[in-house]
């Protein structure tokens, strides 16, 4: 009898044992977690790049870089995470259709996100911002001249958010298919969340970027 | 991890509404000359309101277990603390006087 109670109250005082459902959200939480020291790395080593370009000098990032169409592709990746979250409401209701026209969208968000960051680079490009060069003129008409450096930092930072960009809209779509053939119910839908929170990082992500290269 | 079913969801359009003002004051705060400090640390404080916002709302961190939080926290103050750690060596002056000397160097021996 005393053995029981002893029993009982061990149990209330640990966690409940992990379920499939909580499985797979732990798991991507701790992916999340890594991926942030990945970015936190690279943004650390921009901002130690360009405090210590010294002399040399760094560009203005507003010099060579358009911060119209960015804060349009800022303001896309924010309206894609809702269509996510809208999603997620609607399948937890039950929904299916509705959930699937709205993954459908966000996917869209994604595309043309991924559309847009291949316009800019190439336009990047075009103008001279490579790995070893700078444009010779800026976006206000006047000459360029800093630390070399500038483009190969940014295209490794840009780049690997994009890859996941990519990486999250072939998740989306892998998920989207899933929902079509009616994997998804009101009761079973935590890969719907899980794709979830890998879609709302790499938006978190996006602002972190958008400031700290396009904007400081 | 365990899910509160019954707390309710929180109104995703007012957060969407929050996250494109917070977004346009951005923009609108990056785009005049001034200060680089004062601009610096408006900007770092706007983007973690908004990373704030979509961790909490978006990602349910607020309907989460308080663990969960803190665990989250963590690796972006070890980056914060990455940043402060890298500063000084990089910005003091020791550093480029050491680039300088390799130049001359370089300069004599073309002539």
């Amino acid at each position: 009898m005393e053995q029981a109670t002893t029993l009982e109250h061990t149990e209330d005082v640990y966690e409940p044992s992990l379920t499939p459902d909580s499985l797979g959200k732990l798991g991507m939480w701790i992916f999340l977690i890594g991926d942030t020291m990945s970015f936190g790395a690279l943004l650390a080593a921009y901002a130690a790049i360009r405090a210590g370009a010294g002399v040399i000098g760094w560009v203005p990032p507003s010099d060579i870089l358009g911060i119209n169409l960015t804060a349009f592709m800022t303001f896309l990746l924010i309206c894609s995470s809702v269509t996510m979250v809208k999603s997620l409401e609607s399948i937890q209701k039950g929904n299916v259709s509705r959930m699937c026209t709205f993954l459908a969208l966000t996917i869209l968000g994604g595309v043309i996100f991924l559309g847009l960051q291949v316009y800019e680079w190439t336009h990047l490009i075009k103008h001279g911002l490579t790995l070893t060069g700078l444009p010779e003129h800026g976006l206000k008409g006047g000459a360029i001249a800093g630390s070399t450096l500038f483009g190969p930092t940014f295209y490794a930072i840009t780049g690997f958010h994009g890859l996941h960009v990519t990486g999250g809209v072939i998740y989306l779509i892998v998920i989207l298919i899933h929902g079509l053939r009616g994997r998804y119910t009101a009761e079973f839908n935590h890969e719907v969340e899980i794709v979830g929170l890998y879609w709302h990082f790499v938006d978190l992500i996006w602002i972190m970027v958008f400031t700290f290269i396009y904007l400081l | 991890m365990a899910q509160d079913e019954h707390k309710e969801h929180p109104k995703y359009m007012y957060i969407f509404l929050w996250l494109f003002i917070l977004t346009a004051i951005e923009v609108g705060v990056a785009i005049p000359e001034y200060s680089t400090v004062i601009k610096a640390t408006l900007l770092i404080g706007l983007a973690c309101g908004k990373a704030f916002l979509v961790a909490a709302y978006f990602m349910h961190l607020k309907l989460e277990k308080r663990t969960l939080a803190v665990i989250v926290i963590t690796p972006f103050l070890i980056c914060v603390f990455l940043v402060i750690m890298l500063m000084p060596d990089l910005t003091s002056d020791n550093r480029h006087e050491g680039i300088e000397k390799p130049a001359e160097v370089v300069d004599t021996t073309a002539h």
